[in-house]
């Protein structure tokens, strides 16, 4: 173990990677630079054959990962913003995700797309976006939302290795963060939620970026004798609906934390399998905590205002508290 | 009224000189190809008309020149990414003719086990990287395809054909600059059939197709598209010069669409129309089979019974097919589930 940031964890798996198998290729906008910091250091080591920086043109950059992809490359794509998915968004939707159903199984597409989203440092409408929603309704697509550093690697590292279109989608401005990240050679397998402080109160199903505040609420809500689980299913293509519904069959309660905008959210679709399939257990409407249906707005103060907060979290979980189920 | 003649056209001259002519194997080769092509899909038509396919069908019917003289010219390891009139490009590329009726008409038998139907009939082991429902849909791929095999160095190229109508999709020019830039093994196929779905192509057209890929100094040819051995000549040139690494070439075939832009197009256009039948007439005073097979004739490649002969054994070869398809399993629907990821349930 041994403590480091959130994307020099997503680089080392990069690296390592790139380095256990020569058909691992990566391209995108910038991706020489480095401006987000995970690609540092890959074109020295790996040289512009399988490093390269690209003209601005997603719609057919992602139609090239699923031509190389199909021909026998494992391919890393960096998005850069994921608001840039919508500007690839017709090789996303239309090939990518249905590619390997429309020809029977023949094709299979090794890709991993990597994009940071989410708001919080003024980068206004076009560049906060949390897409993952979209992705997910997709169908033929693995939607990965690490939290941590060691899961950011894990995640990375199993999407390179594994034969399907999966979206590595990094929180943004939370690269900095630090966590303890394992020693050697691990993945972390999709769809296996991560429990990350056990409770028996209430459920905190904690998605991303939401993690943090979901900890600091839990942290809150302790403090006034409430008793929080926050789980982090990691990835939600696959979703580990069973960890999450062994926790609402234990506590009764659960909030859904997600920074996607409210409507068709993440956090919709869990709740709605939570009433689905936990409903008799439930002490408690489920609620969502999550981005109202607006366009993030650039000012620091509006921003606040949309995006949503430990507060919110922790004063949502204290009204479950209080719900009386008739 | 739809023909569009190119008024300052000179083109770009090909590094490659050497146009010797398909040998008489070649040529019989090349019109088993085309005839083939012709006789499916003059029984998917009728079979469509008779409602026995589930699903729409965009028929080729008037272009085979093009699919046949281009593939002609490819090894099977070498990729194509096809359009949604895309049975020609599966055909002449070497995809099973049974496997593709099977697909077309939804048999766990056919070529995608019936998942993906007419519009994308696929043979990785052939090289056929998809029809694809999605106008201009193939360019990038096609791209991503001519990257791998620059990275590989191992001396495949990738065609992607498309229509006039996909010239005009955005990533058209995307893939023109990155295939240019990065030196790419990609041959662009524009098949000008004059139709953008119902829409005459000079109508919403600026400027010649050409024209964009000679922006980019790729070298360029347009040829009658109804002569398969232009077609052939063309494609033999820009093949190889995308094989040896000297990046991108540009074919535009002057074609025409026969059928509509589907079959069965009369129920949507409700007594509309979008061309007059006599233009229609016109071009079919051109069709690519019919002058091909006057030209073998002509030139004492063959005889009338010969080539009688080939097109009995292809008559036959489609009607095996249909057999084929007909007496086919319909397709697992529990399929579905297992193919949307690989080694994972949805």
């Amino acid at each position: 173990m041994a403590r480091k940031r959130y994307i020099q964890a997503i680089n080392e798996a990069l690296f390592e990677e790139m380095e256990r198998d020569p058909k691992v290729i990566l391209f995108g906008e910038d991706v020489e630079l480095a401006i987000f910091g995970d690609t540092r250091g890959l074109l020295e080591r790996f040289g512009r054959n399988r490093i390269r920086k690209t003209p601005i043109c997603e719609a057919t950059l992602a139609g090239m990962a699923v031509g190389a992809a199909a021909t026998g490359y494992r391919v890393v794509f960096h998005m850069m913003f994921s608001n840039f998915i919508y500007t690839g968004f017709d090789a996303i939707a239309n090939q990518m995700a249905k590619l390997r159903l429309m020809t029977g199984g023949q094709i299979e597409l090794p890709i991993t797309v990597i994009a940071g989203y989410g708001g919080g440092r003024s980068t206004a409408a076009q560049h906060s976006d949390t897409p993952h929603p979209v992705l997910m309704n997709l169908g033929g697509l693995n939607v990965l939302v690490p939290a941590t550093p060691a899961d950011a690697k894990g995640l990375l590292k199993q999407a390179i290795r594994g034969n399907n279109p999966t979206f590595f989608l990094e929180a943004s401005g939370r690269g900095g963060d630090s966590g303890e990240v394992p020693d050697g050679d691990f993945t972390v397998p999709f769809g296996k939620a991560a429990i990350v402080r056990e409770g028996a109160d209430v459920t905190i199903v904690a998605i991303g970026s939401m993690l943090k505040p979901a900890l600091s609420a839990a942290e809150k809500l302790h403090s006034s004798g409430i008793d929080a689980e926050v789980i982090d299913p990691r990835t939600l293509v696959p979703l580990d609906e069973e960890a999450i519904l062994r926790s609402v069959r234990k506590t009764g309660r659960a909030i859904i934390a997600d920074e996607a905008r409210d409507r068709c959210s993440a956090a919709s679709h869990i709740a709605a399998i939570i009433a689905d399939k936990a409903f008799e257990w439930l002490k408690a409407p489920v609620k969502r905590v999550t981005v109202p249906d607006v366009s993030m707005p650039y000012a620091p103060n509006a921003e606040l205002r949309a995006l949503p907060g430990d507060e919110q979290i922790a004063s949502t979980a204290a009204e479950c508290m209080h719900a009386h189920a008739r | 009224m739809n023909e569009r003649v190119p008024h300052h056209w000179k083109g770009f001259a090909m590094a490659i000189t050497d146009q010797s002519n398909p040998s008489n194997e070649q040529l019989l080769f090349l019109f088993e190809r085309m005839k083939l092509i012709r006789l499916m899909e003059e029984r998917l038509r009728s079979d469509a008309a008779a409602g026995k396919l589930p699903g729409a069908v965009h028929l080729y019917i008037g272009q085979e020149a093009v699919a046949a003289g281009v593939c002609a010219n490819l090894r099977e390891t070498d990729w194509i990414t096809s359009t949604h009139r895309g049975h020609g490009h599966f055909l002449a590329k070497g995809g099973d003719p049974k496997a593709m009726m099977a697909e077309i008409w939804g048999k766990r038998t056919g070529i995608c086990k019936g998942m993906g139907g007419s519009m994308h009939v696929a043979d990785l082991s052939k090289g056929i990287l998809g029809a694809n429902g999605i106008v201009g849909g193939g360019f990038a791929i096609a791209t991503g395809a001519a990257l791998t095999a620059k990275l590989s160095n191992n001396g495949r190229v990738a065609v992607a054909f498309f229509g006039d109508g996909a010239a005009n999709q955005g990533v058209f020019m995307e893939c023109l600059n990155v295939s240019t830039l990065w030196q790419l093994p990609l041959v662009f196929v524009c098949e000008y059939n004059h139709f953008c779905e119902f829409t005459p192509t000079v109508t919403v057209t600026a400027g010649e197709i050409a024209d964009r890929a000679k922006a980019f100094k790729i070298p360029c040819e347009i040829v009658d598209g109804n002569d398969v051995l232009a077609v052939w000549r063309a494609a033999a040139k820009a093949i190889e010069w995308a094989r040896s690494g000297k990046g991108p070439a540009f074919i535009e075939a002057r074609t025409y669409r026969i059928q509509g832009h589907l079959e069965a197009e009369d129920l949507f256009l409700a007594g509309g129309k979008y061309r007059e039948k006599q233009e229609i007439e016109e071009w079919r005073k051109r069709d690519p089979v019919t002058r091909f097979s006057e030209h073998l004739l002509s030139t004492k490649v063959c005889t009338t019974s010969q080539l009688d002969d080939i097109s009995a054994k292809i008559a036959r070869t489609v009607e095996d097919a249909v057999k084929f398809a007909e007496a086919s399993e319909p397709a697992d629907p529990e399929l579905t589930f297992d193919v949307m990821f690989a080694g994972q349930k949805p």
